[in-house]
């Protein structure tokens, strides 16, 4: 029995296309390294938990969930976060004029933007160990924002995220160091609100298709 | 009676102190140890720039984190807040887990020239033969462990306070063998230990880190 192969996204955009927030060596080791491994890993557990379900292997089939959990998780949080990032300067980053009503409720709920931004900044440094921090939208009919966090490739589950902040090290460190308050001040000139406000209209079918 | 529960009470906290890490304490906080050697020494194994970060800056944070939620714990304590109390637990565990760590693997590494890379000898170097077979088996086995951690963490040659066998564990972001276990050799498996001298190819770091593994350490945390 063979499986669906995923395949690594081409970024939307130049691996030097964010700096000087994130340089292209981190964009490219991060993209091409980081995320096709992850895509590398999920491939060879869903063969393996193909295998497992053609003899009936119980055992092996829940031993590979965590590896599915994990590398499933990498690959579909990375091809959010390259989505929702768009290059320094464009007007994709301005959130005036690319995401007007993903703006009125982020004020209608944390105040400000500034209020919000400092709220989910202080959720990013507050992350232990490796993981990610989203601006999510529950299901429900309110469409409610929140702040969460998933830690080391746990994907967000039941919510819809809006945007995510990559927190682990190999995210910032060849650039920032152990400066991670840098990198998360950073990020804001290249968050791509265009993506976010149509993800915030639309739910995520209709911004990202893994 | 309440200065002599004082008294023996702290006697005994720096004698666990002292048997399971000599942290060092000024006026009741935790300060950064000294390295033994220089940020250099473990080169080509670990780079100087990494150490002196790792170092400098990372465990500095731990220390500082850690002194502050003390202080914050005191404060609840004194007050009686048990809510605040119970919700600074997380961030003890997880910045006075860096402190312990971060001093534990200091002191388990070697440059070559004192002793660095050395194989272990005498009853450690029976253990290990017994419980993995060869010294090259349990590092194959600890790197596996190493590869297999999923987000930041450490992988942990632990000692059985009960039975005093011995085993290989990992433990996630900064969560210290404590309990159960006795802590004998530990490898910083977070990015931020490895990225700017191996990025990605972390198995490289896991197979150099032996180079300057110091044994002799090992064996004397091992009873």
């Amino acid at each position: 029995m063979s499986t669906q192969k995923y395949t690594l996204p081409p970024l939307p955009y130049a691996y030097d296309a964010l700096e000087p927030v994130i340089s292209s060596q981190i964009m490219t080791l991060h993209h091409q390294k980081h995320h096709q491994t992850y895509i590398t890993n999920l491939n060879a557990a869903l063969e393996a938990q193909s295998t497992a379900l053609s003899t009936q292997n119980i055992s092996a089939l829940i031993s590979l969930q965590q590896k599915i959990k994990f590398n499933g998780g990498g690959h579909i949080n990375h091809s959010l976060f390259w989505e929702n990032l768009a290059p320094y300067n464009s007007p994709s980053t301005n959130i005036e004029s690319s995401a007007p009503d993903l703006k009125r409720a982020i004020e209608a709920q944390f105040g400000s933007v500034e209020g919000f931004i400092k709220a989910f900044n202080a959720t990013l440094l507050g992350i232990q160990g490796s993981g990610w921090g989203w601006l999510v939208k529950s299901n429900t009919p309110e469409g409610k924002l929140e702040i969460v966090t998933t830690k080391d490739q746990d994907p967000v589950s039941g919510l819809v995220p809006i945007f995510g902040v990559d927190m682990w090290e190999h995210a910032y460190y060849l650039q920032y160091l152990n400066n991670k308050a840098g990198y998360v001040e950073g990020i804001w000139r290249v968050v791509n609100w265009g993506v976010a406000e149509e993800r915030f209209r639309n739910g995520i079918e209709g911004a990202v298709k893994l | 009676m309440a200065s002599l529960i004082r008294t023996s009470l702290r006697t005994g906290l720096r004698a666990s102190s002292s048997s399971a890490a000599p942290l060092t304490f000024t006026r009741g906080k935790a300060t950064l140890p000294d390295l033994a050697y220089d940020y250099g020494a473990l080169e080509p194994a670990v780079s100087g720039k990494i150490m002196e970060l790792h170092h400098k800056n990372h465990h500095q944070t731990y220390v500082n984190s850690y002194n502050t939620a003390i202080e914050q714990l005191q404060e609840a304590q004194a007050s009686n807040n048990i809510a605040a109390q119970i919700a600074l637990k997380p961030l003890i565990n997880f910045h006075g887990g860096g402190h312990i760590n971060h001093t534990l693997f200091w002191e388990n590494l070697a440059p070559k020239n004192a002793g660095g890379g050395e194989p272990p000898s005498g009853a450690l170097s029976k253990a290990i033969n017994d419980s993995f077979g060869s010294l090259e088996k349990f590092q194959g086995q600890m790197n596996t462990a190493l590869a297999g951690i999923q987000g930041s963490g450490w992988a942990w040659l632990v000692q059985d306070k009960q039975t005093g066998s011995i085993a290989i564990k990992t433990y996630a972001n900064q969560d210290p063998v404590v309990g159960q276990f006795k802590p004998l050799l530990g490898i910083d498996a977070w990015e931020h230990a490895y990225y700017l001298q191996y990025q990605n190819r972390k198995a490289e770091y896991f197979k150099a880190i032996w180079e300057v593994i110091n044994w002799k350490a090992v064996e004397k945390r091992f009873a």
